[in-house]
């Protein structure tokens, strides 16, 4: 029996071959097309839903975390010890550079001068980070992310640089739950209030980016903020951490650990500091990504069904022949699937070239620009593979089972063309 | 060699039935060449069929070399017209995706042959129908002489004890329709048992004996002179 699949596997493969060899170009490409557009449905569609947030988590960790952000326990406001930990991490080899920040909520108040007693306050509530600009530059690129106006420098005194979202002109919708200031620009004087400490400070620069932690929040020079708050002791409320290229951020978080930093603050590789609600979303899209595949998994086995349905009818009178010389019908069989993983496998790998050859890089240097990421085309190795092998499977099925209809027909009725 | 005994074949139109083959008792000896002639409707195609295992008998007996083939499994019966007979058909049913040499060689890979050997035999067959020069086209490059040598090829490559020709000369002109029948000649010569639907008595004359069908009945069967 062993062998009789194997001599029918092997008459298969040599009837499969010269078929394609020998088909119609046209018909060939147009089969393969259509395998090639399920192969781009499978991976693409669910690639972009789950690239959609990717690309909101990519740019919270370029723009804000770093590989690994350290900030206060849950009970603390601060990091205690931060300077002897900054010098710790700032001196690491794997470290490429870090970002201290002091941290807290502040209301702040625009058009104060012009406000009748009547009129209710121009007020946002938003937090304020007091950062080093150059340090803060190296681990986010938060100079490249001011729109209008200008970066901070170390000399500023009184000056922030503002998220869009807390200026009413940039909120896109009129939401009463995110209060923004209106007709602020830049040189625009604002009153920032800290706990007791209200100071009056001008618009620098205004920070454009979708990522919600710049958009919504204020930041301004560490000395300056410093001063607000009262900190002489050099206790930050979070470090960005950047890793130098080819570092894995569990294992220096890990390493950390290990230096006991965990016993006064809380370290968290970027991952690991997203909000599950991220994750959710993240499996939820995969999810409908998946149910859209499906689709068009179905619709390509019928393809394929009703492609080789009509080949075996239109060959009816062959394969009766073939039966008739003596030709197993296992190996008739064979030769339907061989020719449905062909086009299976040649449509996934140009599928592969497309995907991995032009849209993910493409997408990756022209992300698409939805309103609150940049979306990018999610595909990984092992998920495509997996989808390969899904399509594949079931061309195989969709093939076989038109060819076995066929093939069960009998052999003079068929040779006849009787019906 | 092959023995029928009350073959016969109906076949069924709603509730009518057809009777085409009506207790047919047949015997065709080894290294016969023998010839079944009638005119057109008669049963002989339909006897071809039945000897040849491509169809199921309504009622009777076929023996083949002694053995009795009602009781066979379908795989059985392709396994026996795959090593004991050739088959040559009327519109040659050559596979158009297939070479000449590749055609021949298909029976042969089927039953394990290495693809070196399958070819080497193959063309070897092409060679005694002198088609080793076109060993190499597809069916659509032969003429209907030249495809029809090829199936002849074919059916004879892996030396089948039988060999079943339906109408094999009826789609060519004379002068095919003549190469084809030397071959046959030829073939029966060295020891090929043949069997041949025919209506045209000059090829038929060519068998050693002629059997002669009408209305489903063997009317005559006489030996060449």
């Amino acid at each position: 029996m062993p062998h009789q699949l194997l001599l029918n596997a092997r008459i298969g493969f040599f009837l499969a071959i010269r078929h394609i060899r020998r088909a119609s170009l046209w018909t060939t490409g147009l089969i393969v097309f259509v395998m090639v557009l399920t192969f781009l449905n499978l991976v693409v569609v669910s690639g972009i839903l789950v690239g959609l947030i990717q690309g909101s988590i990519d740019q919270v960790r370029t723009e804000f975390t770093g590989d690994i952000i350290i900030s206060a326990p849950d009970d603390k406001k601060y990091i205690e010890n931060s300077p002897n930990l900054i010098s710790l991490v700032g001196g690491m080899p794997e470290v490429r550079a870090i970002s201290p920040r002091y941290s807290a909520g502040a209301t702040l108040e625009a058009n104060y001068k012009t406000r009748k007693e009547t009129d209710k306050p121009d007020t946002a509530g938003a937090q304020v980070f007091g950062i080093d600009p150059a340090r803060e530059n190296a681990v986010t690129g938060l100079a490249a992310l001011v729109g209008d106006g200008a970066y901070l420098s170390p000399d500023d005194y009184d000056q922030i640089i503002i998220g869009q979202f807390l200026l009413s002109q940039y909120v896109p919708v009129d939401d009463p739950n995110f209060a923004a200031l209106d007709n602020v620009t830049v040189g625009s004087k604002i009153r920032i209030t800290v706990g007791k400490v209200t100071r009056e400070v001008t618009v620098k620069g205004i920070i454009k980016s979708k990522t919600d932690a710049l958009t919504r929040n204020v930041f301004m020079v560490d000395s300056q903020f410093r001063s607000m708050i009262g900190r002489n002791d050099g206790n930050v409320a979070q470090i960005a951490v950047l890793l130098a290229d080819g570092m894995n951020a569990v294992a220096v978080r890990e390493k950390l650990e290990l230096y006991g930093a965990s016993a006064f603050a809380k370290l968290q590789t970027f991952e690991e500091a997203l909000p599950k609600f991220l994750e959710d979303i993240v499996n939820t899209f995969n999810m409908l990504g998946s149910a859209f595949s499906s689709i068009g998994l179905v619709v390509a086995s019928i393809t394929i069904f009703i492609v080789i349905f009509i080949n075996a009818i239109t060959r009816r009178k062959y394969i009766g022949i073939m039966k008739g010389i003596g030709i197993d019908g296992g190996a008739i069989q064979f030769s339907y699937a061989f020719q449905s993983i062909f086009y299976a496998v040649v449509g996934s790998a140009i599928g592969l070239l497309v995907v991995y050859g032009f849209l993910v890089p493409f997408i990756a240097a022209h992300p698409i620009d939805f309103p609150f990421s940049d979306g990018i085309l999610v595909a990984p190795w092992g998920e495509t593979m997996f989808r390969i092998a899904l399509l594949v499977f079931s061309t195989v099925v969709a093939g076989f089972i038109p060819a076995r209809m066929i093939v069960r027909k009998n052999t003079l009725d068929s040779i006849l063309g009787r019906n | 060699m092959i023995e029928t005994k009350n073959l016969t074949k109906s076949f069924w139109d709603g509730g009518t039935e057809t009777k085409v083959l009506k207790n047919i008792n047949l015997f065709v000896k080894e290294k016969e060449f023998v010839a079944i002639m009638g005119r057109s409707g008669a049963g002989k195609s339909t006897l071809l069929y039945q000897i040849s295992l491509l169809d199921e008998p309504t009622e009777g007996e076929i023996i083949i070399r002694g053995a009795e083939t009602r009781g066979m499994a379908q795989k059985e019966k392709t396994l026996f017209r795959l090593t004991q007979c050739g088959y040559v058909f009327q519109d040659y049913a050559l596979l158009p995706d297939l070479t000449a040499r590749e055609n021949v060689a298909l029976p042969l890979l089927m039953q394990g042959l290495p693809r070196k050997e399958a070819y080497a035999k193959a063309e070897d067959a092409l060679g005694r129908v002198r088609l080793a020069h076109r060993a190499g086209n597809l069916p659509s490059a032969l003429s209907g002489g030249e495809q029809q040598r090829v199936s002849i090829a074919r059916a004879i490559a892996h030396r089948p004890a039988l060999l079943f020709a339906d109408e094999p000369t009826a789609n060519l002109d004379n002068e095919s329709s003549e190469a084809i029948m030397d071959i046959f000649s030829e073939l029966h010569k060295s020891g090929q048992t043949i069997i041949m639907v025919t209506h045209e008595e000059e090829y038929a004359r060519r068998a050693e004996r002629v059997v002669t069908i009408d209305d489903g009945k063997i009317i005559s069967s006489i030996p060449r002179a």
